[in-house]
């Protein structure tokens, strides 16, 4: 019995997974190894850090982030760069405030408080400005697309020319892994677009994987205090299910029974 | 109710009990005589009542920090996300909980299947689970929307468009359900609305579910009625109670990993993209448990047909006391049924699947013949078999099979010649 019980247990948990995938969107992402994967996960600081550097020089030119705040990064978990470090990065940035007691709107440095500062006034700015094609926020890309991580790192670098017979519109662009290969984002990436402040090379693939990990941590900023707390709580529950099953043998054992 | 007065010891105790005789439905609980040879698959109804209290308790912490309004929802779930303490954990414990909820109570429907649980003297009971059911999937339905996701809205979208199925009215109800003319910020509070207080009607419901269960008390593996209280039964307490628990640990540990470690799994990655009426995603698709009724609501070409296929589907296992014509309960008795159910399963595990891919070609012969297979199950097979089946007889009782019509009995005795 108790072995049937853990059969249709893994059975149930595998189909629970699979149906969600949809079988006309299935080619091979490129993969890399992400730190924060796995029951231990955890990010590289040093990837956090290279990636928001990668994130604030090219990305965020065209792309928002307005969920996530300049505190948020120096904050444990996450790129943690020091409190001086982050409020300097912070007033680097301007935000317009107000009103104040005239009435006026003023413009001041931005404070640990503040979300990140966007760079259009609005979609439509946004939409203007590149082509039609608005440049999604950043918050929770890595969530909010199927493949997640991998998909991200693959389109960063899954530019080419186009198949022979394809032919491209003005400002639209060819990538192996973008839902239906056209891309209004021209290639962001080229090799030492950005000079790391940690001397590490800026290969196009350490770019890429750098600003995919701040990616999946502005995204999911909890991640390591989450698998943290999972470890001990199904730790702590595995005990306790140990506990409980001698305790239901011991008093099943009053009566003439199977349990 | 009880089968044995119960006195209490203490002279207060007999004051409140003679005037609110909550004592005695305490002793009735504890001293309740449940068959003792049940086996894990009746578990799951601690395991589902755990599964409500999870989700009122966790639903009621988020709905101090949401905020159901269309331009700020997105928004305030993020910021439970991130700003919150613990925000992060109690989202997902009652997101996934939704999940952990339907998987349990599929796994309770179909114990039911396969042991006759439904059938006399416990159709009520049964009924009232198919109502339960049926708010369950209205709460699922309407929480997902919630989040105001790209699934949310276009999910809401689609369900909320079923309504205009119905000829002549159909319109008028879409608009009146909407408050509008389209999904928009008065669905969204309307949705809050009635997701917060559904779960309080299945908590009622739930109550008189274990009401109507305490009757005529559980039904067992074998199948038949026991005598009570005798040595076919234990008191509920403590020999039901740790087993449940020890059940429901197992269960927590499994909840526990997709909380913890996929907690995105069981989601949709749009539903991480702000909702947009300019923009529909590529497919449509409703959570995991609503796709078995979603394949055979797309496999019929007309609309209204859809509509009412996929709420026969649902309604045709409240008449199923009656359409299952067998006096036996327990599949383990009869041989042809047993190979009936567990094709069933597989038929609705296909369902499941074709639900999730696109409505075309294969996918949708498929979704058509399995479609057409589960209403022969019901309509057909099932009155048919009770009339056709050879059983195997019964046994007396559970602690003495005899004729050795009792399948199990060989591989009793020799677990017991192993102890």
């Amino acid at each position: 019995m108790k072995h049937t019980f853990k059969i249709i247990y893994s059975i149930i948990f595998l189909l629970l997974g699979t149906p969600q995938v949809s079988a006309a969107e299935k080619i091979d992402l490129l993969k890399t190894d992400w730190t924060f994967k796995g029951l231990f996960g955890k990010f590289d600081r040093g990837s956090l850090q290279r990636g928001y550097q990668v994130y604030t020089e090219v990305c965020s030119s065209c792309h928002s982030m307005k969920y996530v705040s300049y505190r948020n990064l120096y904050e444990p978990g996450g790129p943690e760069f020091t409190e001086d470090q982050a409020k300097a990065i912070a007033a680097s940035f301007e935000v317009t405030d107000g009103p104040n007691n005239d009435g006026e709107m003023f413009v001041r440095p931005a404070k640990l408080s503040d979300k990140f500062v966007m760079p259009f006034a609005n979609v439509k700015a946004a939409q203007a400005a590149n082509g039609g094609a608005y440049p999604p926020d950043m918050s929770v890309l890595a969530k909010a697309r199927s493949g997640g991580v991998d998909y991200i790192y693959s389109v960063l670098l899954g530019y080419e020319d186009p198949p022979i017979g394809v032919t491209l519109e003005d400002g639209v662009y060819y990538n192996k892994y973008m839902y239906g290969n056209n891309i209004k984002m021209s290639e962001p990436l080229s090799e030492g677009l950005v000079e790391y402040s940690d001397g590490t090379i800026a290969s196009k693939e350490q770019m890429a994987k750098d600003v995919t990990t701040f990616l999946m941590w502005a995204a999911e900023p909890h991640l390591e205090a989450r698998h943290k707390m999972g470890f001990k709580a199904i730790l702590y529950l595995i005990i306790l299910t140990i506990l409980v099953y001698f305790s239901m043998k011991k008093i099943w054992s009053r009566i003439e029974s199977e349990v | 109710m009880s089968d044995h007065e119960y006195i209490p010891a203490s002279k207060f105790g007999k004051w409140f009990n003679d005037r609110l005789p909550l004592l005695s439905l305490a002793s009735h609980l504890t001293d309740y005589p449940t068959p003792k040879n049940l086996n894990y698959w009746w578990t799951f109804g601690g395991i589902l009542t755990f599964c409500l209290i999870t989700q009122i308790v966790t639903g009621l912490t988020l709905a101090m920090h949401y905020i159901a309004h269309a331009d700020l929802a997105f928004e305030s779930v993020e910021h439970i996300m991130r700003d919150v303490n613990y925000g992060w954990l109690i989202r997902y414990i009652h997101a996934n909980g939704a999940s952990m909820f339907f998987l349990a109570v599929y796994i309770h429907i179909f114990r039911s299947l396969f042991y006759g649980s439904y059938k006399s003297p416990r159709e009520i009971i049964w009924i009232i689970g198919i109502i339960i059911y049926l708010l369950m999937m209205a709460a699922a339905f309407m929480g997902y929307v919630l989040p105001w996701g790209q699934m949310s809205f276009w999910g809401a979208t689609v369900i909320t468009n079923l309504f205009s199925a119905i000829p002549l009215v159909g319109e008028g109800i879409v608009n009146w359900l909407w408050g509008g003319y389209s999904v928009d910020n008065p669905t969204l509070t309307r949705f809050f609305t009635l997701h917060y207080l559904i779960p309080f009607l299945i908590l009622g419901l739930v109550v008189l579910h274990i009401w109507a269960l305490h009757i005529p008390g559980n039904n067992n593996p074998v199948g038949i009625d026991v005598k009570k209280p005798s040595k076919d039964t234990v008191p509920f307490h403590p020999y039901i109670v740790i087993k449940d628990a020890f059940a429901l640990l197992m269960f927590t540990i499994v909840f526990a990993f997709f909380v913890f470690y996929s907690p995105n799994i069981l989601g949709h990655a749009d539903n991480y993209i702000e909702a947009n009426p300019m923009v529909t995603p590529a497919h449509i698709v409703p959570e995991w448990y609503l796709l078995p009724f979603y394949a055979i609501l797309r496999s019929v070409p007309d609309k209204l047909m859809g509509v009412v296929a996929m709420l026969s589907a649902i309604l045709i296992l409240a008449a199923l006391p009656w359409l299952d014509t067998s006096k036996i309960r327990s599949a383990v008795f009869r041989p042809l049924y047993k190979q009936f159910y567990w094709i069933l399963l597989v038929d609705v595990l296909v369902l499941g699947y074709v639900g999730a891919m696109p409505a075309e070609g294969l996918y949708l012969l498929i979704a058509r013949v399995a479609t057409a297979y589960y209403f022969i199950h019901f309509l057909i097979i099932l009155p048919v078999l009770g009339f056709k089946e050879k059983t195997i007889p019964l046994p007396l009782s559970i602690t003495e099979p005899v004729l050795g019509g009792f399948p199990m009995a060989s591989a009793v005795k020799k677990k017991e010649s192993l102890n």
